[in-house]
């Protein structure tokens, strides 16, 4: 019964996800947009010593920030299901709680995964070459990501009950998360201050990963990365089905 | 089937549900009728796991609610009052879903789907996304998906509001079979009177206490015999008048002056002829269960929303 719960919730998600086809055309359109106009803009005053240009730096950030917003919009989906009344038909259901938490997780890390497979279609404007293995290696890490942030995701919307919280998350949360995750500039350079951030937040050691698997450009160890993604996943998810429980 | 002891619920302040206690037997149609704000939907909640009560006891199919909740769970079906369907997922997507959460065999639901859905109307739509369904047919569907698992008690929360008499019949038929060939237990809680007549027997619940408990003719029965409706010339004059003359329970208002009368065809020519004042119509009806409510509570159950307001405030100050 766990499971067919859990493939039932990622089922659906995944058929409307497909169903709307302005967010799958904007799922196209919008990396498309950043590699084309960021990679070109600041590809003149963007010098690194072992970055070839400024768009293939960007292109794994891009794939991250691209999960990170695939996944928190897939968790904070739980609140529009609170609000027009579907949740109740899951909450009654002879299914625990937890199954229900494990199959939103996993339907996040699923669409964020189609979203990334989406993006590394679009590797050739960049011009940087995915083989296969890079390929497989890529859509890992993105699951291990996505696992991380959808169960953040899963935690924070389990003690939402409206819209309001919503804005507060992405100003204080998703964007810092988004900005401070070396996406979009190395972050051997920065101030203490802001590599002290840096190095709590997960996308960080997502992004490097990406980087480092598709340019072999890195700051830490692929290992470390991986590890810290793993634990803060475990730890998230732990929390998050915990408080999935609690909630009425 | 359920049975719940000195239940209560309290929202800050607010007593939704204040000491009740009831029993539903197996294969038993049970209506739970009141006003807006009465405290229907939040038992209901109760009995199926979605809140917690503040004390007392629940238990469905044998199961405590806040022990077994899973048990419970599995034991029921629910219609929401509230919407809770996917609106971007198709009507036959909606029934899957159901369907393979409730464990149903793949073929089983096939056939219940086209069954139900051609019992609702639907059939010819099942394709369709609901964001596209009128709200009488989102209504519909839920009814045909809260039926798909076959659940043993089955709650129903103002089932059929808003929707068409032809529909509302077809919909009970179905719901009186399922009972004959399959002894469902049903709990259903509205405010249509006509629609309370359907069932075995009748809560009235009011400021989230039960006011009366049986079945609808002897509910009808509290109230002294017919309900005889006069208007005059001049009701003031005339209600004391009959107050003077008979021993009968007198209630006056803008329709005019309701009487309570056992023999009302032996009792109207004699009134007629040895009363004064001059008498414009007369209007003679059998109890419904409205005069059983306004009997027991004193307010006609249909408030408008002033004066449910009132209420609450009112409920509010003389909360803890
Ligand atoms: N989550 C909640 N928080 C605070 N108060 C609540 C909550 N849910 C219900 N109430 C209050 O409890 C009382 C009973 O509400 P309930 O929904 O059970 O009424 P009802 O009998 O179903 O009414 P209706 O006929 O309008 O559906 C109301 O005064 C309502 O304001
Ligand atoms: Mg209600």
């Amino acid at each position: 019964m766990f499971w067919k719960a859990v493939y039932v919730i990622c089922l659906r998600d995944i058929r409307r996800f497909f169903r709307e086809k302005s967010q799958i055309i904007g799922s196209i359109a919008r990396p498309a947009l950043w590699l084309a106009i960021m990679g070109t803009g600041f590809n003149t005053v963007f010098r690194s010593p072992d970055a070839g240009n400024y768009a293939q730096f960007l292109f794994p950030g891009i794939i991250g920030m691209t999960v990170l917003f695939t996944s928190v919009f897939s968790a904070v989906s739980v609140i529009w299901d609170r609000q027009f009344g579907f949740l109740r038909e899951m909450l009654v259901a002879p299914v625990s709680r937890t199954s229900i938490a494990v199959g939103k997780t996993l339907s996040g890390c699923f669409q964020s995964m189609i979203q990334g497979s989406i993006i590394m279609v679009l590797s050739f404007i960049v011009d940087v070459t995915l083989t296969p293995l890079i390929i497989i290696k890529v859509l890992a890490i993105i699951f291990l990501i996505s696992f991380a942030l959808t169960s953040l995701g899963l935690l924070i919307a389990s003690r939402m009950v409206s819209f309001e919280g919503f804005n507060l998350i992405m100003n204080f949360l998703v964007m810092p998360m988004f900005l401070m995750s070396g996406a979009f500039f190395p972050i051997s350079g920065l101030p203490a201050w802001m590599k002290s951030i840096v190095a709590v937040n997960p996308l960080s050691y997502g992004v490097d990963a990406l980087r480092g698997v598709i340019l072999g450009i890195h700051e830490h160890a692929l290992a470390t990365d991986i590890l810290f993604l793993a634990g803060f996943a475990i730890i998230m998810t732990a929390v998050a089905v915990t408080a999935f429980n609690k909630a009425e | 089937m359920i049975r719940t002891v000195d239940l209560c619920k309290y929202f800050d302040g607010v007593k939704a549900v204040d000491g009740v206690s009831f029993s539903v037997d197996k294969g038993e149609i049970f209506g739970f009728l009141g006003p807006n704000g009465a405290g229907k939907t939040t038992t209901i909640n109760i009995l199926c796991t979605l809140l917690t009560p503040t004390s007392g006891e629940a238990q469905v199919n044998g199961y405590d609610v806040t022990k077994n909740p899973s048990e419970v769970r599995k034991s029921i079906g629910l219609i929401f009052q509230e919407p809770s369907l996917d609106d971007r997922l198709t009507a036959e997507e909606n029934l899957d879903f159901h369907g393979i959460i409730y464990d149903v065999p793949k073929d089983i639901r096939t056939e219940r789907k086209k069954e139900l859905l051609e019992m609702v109307d639907l059939w010819e739509r099942r394709k369709n996304v609901v964001k596209t369904y009128s709200g009488g047919m989102k209504r519909r569907l839920e009814i045909a998906r809260g039926l798909l698992h076959r659940p043993t008690v089955l709650f129903l929360d103002e089932p059929t509001l808003g929707l068409d008499p032809q529909t509302r019949n077809h919909i009970w038929k179905y719901i009186n079979k399922l009972r004959e060939d399959q002894g469902i237990t049903i709990f259903m809680t509205t405010h249509y009177m006509d629609e309370a007549e359907n069932c075995d027997r009748i809560a009235i619940i009011d400021y989230g206490k039960l006011v009366a408990l049986d079945t609808p003719d002897n509910l009808k029965r509290l109230v002294g015999g017919d309900v005889i409706t006069i208007r005059t010339t001049d009701d003031e004059k005339a209600e004391k008048e009959i107050g003077e003359q008979y021993n009968l329970n007198v209630r006056r208002d803008e329709a005019g002056i309701h009487l309570e009368i056992e023999n009302s065809e032996e009792f109207i020519p004699q009134f007629i002829s040895s009363f004064s004042t001059k008498i414009n119509s007369i209007h003679l009806r059998r109890p419904t269960l409205d005069d059983v409510f306004l009997k027991l509570t004193g307010h006609e159950i249909r408030t408008e929303e002033a004066s449910a307001r009132d209420r609450m405030r009112m409920r509010m100050r003389g909360g803890h």
